[in-house]
């Protein structure tokens, strides 16, 4: 009797490592983000989540099992994650309608039509959040108080942190206010304290590396911090900059992005650079007060360049060059 | 801090079931099959005929050409047939086939136990015999040993560094090979150091042997310029331009040999091969197979002839399981998987793992979502994703620029992609097709 083996070539293990288990990692360390959006927010952010998740996997199944006639994969776990994503970037109280035009963007446009999950330049939920952003920016820029401040009843509309930076520093929170995250802003990005814990998950699980959230916040501080140095006004204090707008969502939810940020530890350093000083340029001296979503984007872009000129250090180089 | 490689690297489970079992003799069959080709190079020229008696140590294969290594009856017996034979590469290939009878060993041979740790041999006389017992690298790479230990000329050894990593998982066979043998394999390391003449020889050993360290750093004290470095586990630690830098930390340049930095590396079994080839006029006639698995029933280190069919080792061990899968000469890592076992025991045969059905099988493979694990993992630091692409759309040229010829194979790219992509399946492919343009060019 002789049995039929399996002959292929080595190596003949593997590590188990998965896309999903990559992607769910994720969706867990964004848990504590969401708690304080609840806490903050109450049910409109729950509302909020659970749509733009329902929107951005909906749209992936039906755009990949009707128009691309294919077999869909949004169990990846990618098209959660950007419904999550795109939820943290807007107010808690945006229409629903504009959030599934978001949603509807970020999926179809910025990664359906690329090629799908691996093969879209942008960041499907940055693209997605600045799409809206210019399309409706009154609507965009409308934050409602947090549930916890306390005038917080009927009160519609509040200024951000960094709005208020550029036009009425009197009006600044707390510095431990803005850290736990209970000031306006999108929802998922106004907790500096439960971002962090979900960048240590992400570390610890080995889901992502620090290079790219450490420098991109090294260089926001160093830079905001040379010119506070000069001039210690609100507007150039570099703790502010660090806990408020979207630059800690960003820096470890965003900007780590495998598909759309750089390979090498170096080509990642040069694009956590490039998105600190862009994201403070505009924050400084841009129209809008935030500029972390633009800043992203931006390096998005150069990523193929960065890759094309960051190569490995490849083994017996060292030796070659001295 | 122990030491290890600078770049790359991963670190696999390391599953050595049969660590610490005995080396085992295995009595041999009615029949062998002496494969002709056990090494890198040219096959042998047989010898014999049909008819010939044979005993245990009598040259069968002649070397032919610089690379190659001669070939001896592992058993005493009749030559029945030279013929074409299944072996572990899949192909059919000259073979001696010799029917056993009794068990005769030649003369000159010394079969005693005791330890012959003082040599009189010149540099010159130890690489002879080294040549005449046909040794190859035992580690699995079967590269004859005395071409090795000849540097071409204008180049000079400095140390000898021996291979005692065995970073596969699941191997244990050189591992059981140097707890039992350290004295042999020590004096083994002087005779190599004297045929190169070298006064430094380092034995890199992972820490997850650390009786061994412990055995040979006691023992080595005796021996003056043999040092024992104890290494981090790190897999692939035991590639060569690996272990030199881990060890003296020199980056062997892309395509050259060790020896430009002045390290000669030779794996622990092979000492072991030479010490009795020189002091006890031994022929390569049998080594230590680890015969392993999650479903086998006693997984073993084997002294076995060459040209016993691996049936014998497996039935050994407890025989095929019946949920086995896949059967793979070597480690998981780098090891060929077998389209059958009747195949024979051959020089470079380190292990048999017998891997259960469900784990046999690839999983689906997902389009890269460039995490860029790949390029963190490769200790030649290539960029295995992008090698892969451009391997398949056959862009020989930038392959090239990007050293796709640097690949030492060792998988663990695939082993680490979460997208499950057969990433080395596609270098060794590019790799191979490169090295033909290359070569083309030069002719």
């Amino acid at each position: 009797m002789e049995q039929k083996l399996i002959v292929s070539p080595s190596p003949h293990i593997h590590s188990g490592d998965t896309i999903q288990k990559n992607m769910y990692a994720v969706l867990i360390a964004l848990i504590p983000a969401f708690l304080v959006a609840l806490y903050t927010f109450r049910l409109d952010a729950l509302l909020i989540t659970v749509l733009s998740v329902l929107f951005c996997v909906g749209f992936e199944y039906l755009i990949v099992r009707f128009i691309q006639k294919k077999e869909p994969t949004v169990l990846d776990g990618s098209a959660i994650i950007t419904g999550v994503l795109l939820a943290f970037n807007v107010p808690s109280n945006l229409p629903v309608w504009i959030l599934a035009l978001g949603a509807l963007f970020a999926i179809g446009v910025v990664k359906l039509s690329f090629g799908g999950l691996g093969n879209n330049i942008f960041n499907p939920a940055i693209a997605g959040r600045i799409f809206l952003l210019i399309s409706f920016p009154a609507q965009m820029t409308t934050w409602p108080m947090p549930a916890t401040a306390a005038a917080a009843t009927d009160a519609v509309s509040s200024a951000t942190v960094l709005g208020a930076l550029k036009h009425s520093p009197e009006a600044l929170p707390a510095i431990q206010e803005m850290f736990l995250g209970f000031e306006p802003g999108s929802m998922g990005e106004v907790s500096a304290a439960a971002l962090l814990l979900g960048l240590i998950y992400l570390l610890w699980k080995k889901v992502i590396t620090w290079h790219i959230p450490v420098t991109i916040l090294a260089t926001v501080a160093l830079f905001t911090g040379i010119l506070y140095l000069f001039d210690p006004i609100p507007l150039y204090d570099p703790l502010i900059h660090l806990f408020s707008g979207g630059l800690m969502l960003g820096a470890v939810f965003m900007a780590t992005d495998y598909v759309t940020s750089p390979f090498t530890k170096k080509g990642m350093m040069i694009y956590g650079v490039g998105i600190g000083l862009i994201t403070v340029a505009i924050r400084l001296w841009g129209a809008y007060p935030e500029g972390t979503s633009f800043a992203i984007l931006l390096m998005n872009a150069f990523t193929p360049l960065i890759n094309n000129y960051t190569k490995p250090k490849r083994f017996g180089e060292v030796v070659k060059h001295g | 801090m122990l030491k290890s490689f600078r770049i790359g690297g991963i670190h696999p489970k390391e599953n050595k079931l049969s660590a610490g079992r005995a080396i085992q003799p295995i009595a041999v069959p009615a029949q062998v099959i002496i494969p002709l080709s056990q090494h890198i190079g040219a096959p042998c020229q047989p010898v014999v005929k049909k008819g010939d008696k044979v005993k245990v140590g009598t040259l069968i294969g002649k070397s032919v050409g610089f690379v190659s290594s001669q070939i001896h009856s592992s058993v005493s017996g009749t030559v029945l047939k030279i013929d074409k034979a299944l072996d572990a590469s899949g192909y059919k290939r000259d073979a001696v086939y010799i029917k056993v009878e009794e068990d005769e060993w030649e003369e000159t041979i010394d079969r005693s136990e005791s330890l012959v740790s003082e040599s009189a041999f010149t540099p010159k006389e130890i690489l002879e015999k080294i040549a005449a017992a046909g040794i190859v690298g035992m580690g699995g790479a079967t590269f004859p040993t005395h071409v090795k230990l000849t540097p071409p000329p204008g180049t000079k050894a400095e140390v000898l560094i021996i291979n005692a990593v065995e970073c596969e998982p699941y191997l244990t066979s050189d591992h059981q090979l140097m707890m039992e043998k350290s004295d042999e394999i020590l004096v083994g390391i002087t005779l190599v150091m004297k045929a190169l003449n070298v006064q430094r020889a380092i034995i890199g050993i992972e820490n997850n042997k650390k009786d061994a360290v412990a055995l040979f750093t006691q023992k080595a004290k005796a021996y003056p310029g043999i040092a024992v470095e104890a290494l981090k586990m790190q897999y692939p630690q035991g590639g060569e331009k690996q272990l030199i830098d881990a060890l003296i930390r020199r980056q062997v340049p892309s395509g050259a040999l060790p020896i430009s930095v002045g390290a000669v590396v030779q794996n622990v079994g092979t000492i072991f091969a030479i010490y009795e080839a020189v002091q006890k006029n031994k022929p390569l006639v049998e080594r230590v197979v680890t015969v392993t698995g999650k479903e086998v029933q006693r997984p073993c280190n084997l002294r076995a002839r060459i040209g016993i069919p691996l049936t014998t080792l497996i039935e050994a061990a407890g025989g095929l399981p019946e949920s086995t899968g896949k059967v793979i000469c070597g480690g998981p890592m780098m090891g060929k998987a077998l389209a059958s076992v009747d195949v024979p025991v051959t020089k470079g045969t380190s292990g048999i793992l017998i891997v259960p059905s469900p784990e046999a099988k690839r999983k689906a493979m997902n389009d890269c979502i460039r995490c860029g694990k790949c390029v963190e993992v490769c200790p030649m630091g290539l960029n295995p994703t992008l090698l892969m692409t451009l391997t398949e759309y056959g862009v020989w040229d930038k392959a090239e620029k990007n050293a796709i010829t640097d690949c030492i194979e060792c998988g663990s790219c695939s082993y680490t992609c979460p997208a499950n992509r057969p990433l080395l399946d596609y270098i060794r492919l590019g790799k191979g097709k490169v090295n033909g343009i290359i070569r083309a060019r030069k002719n």
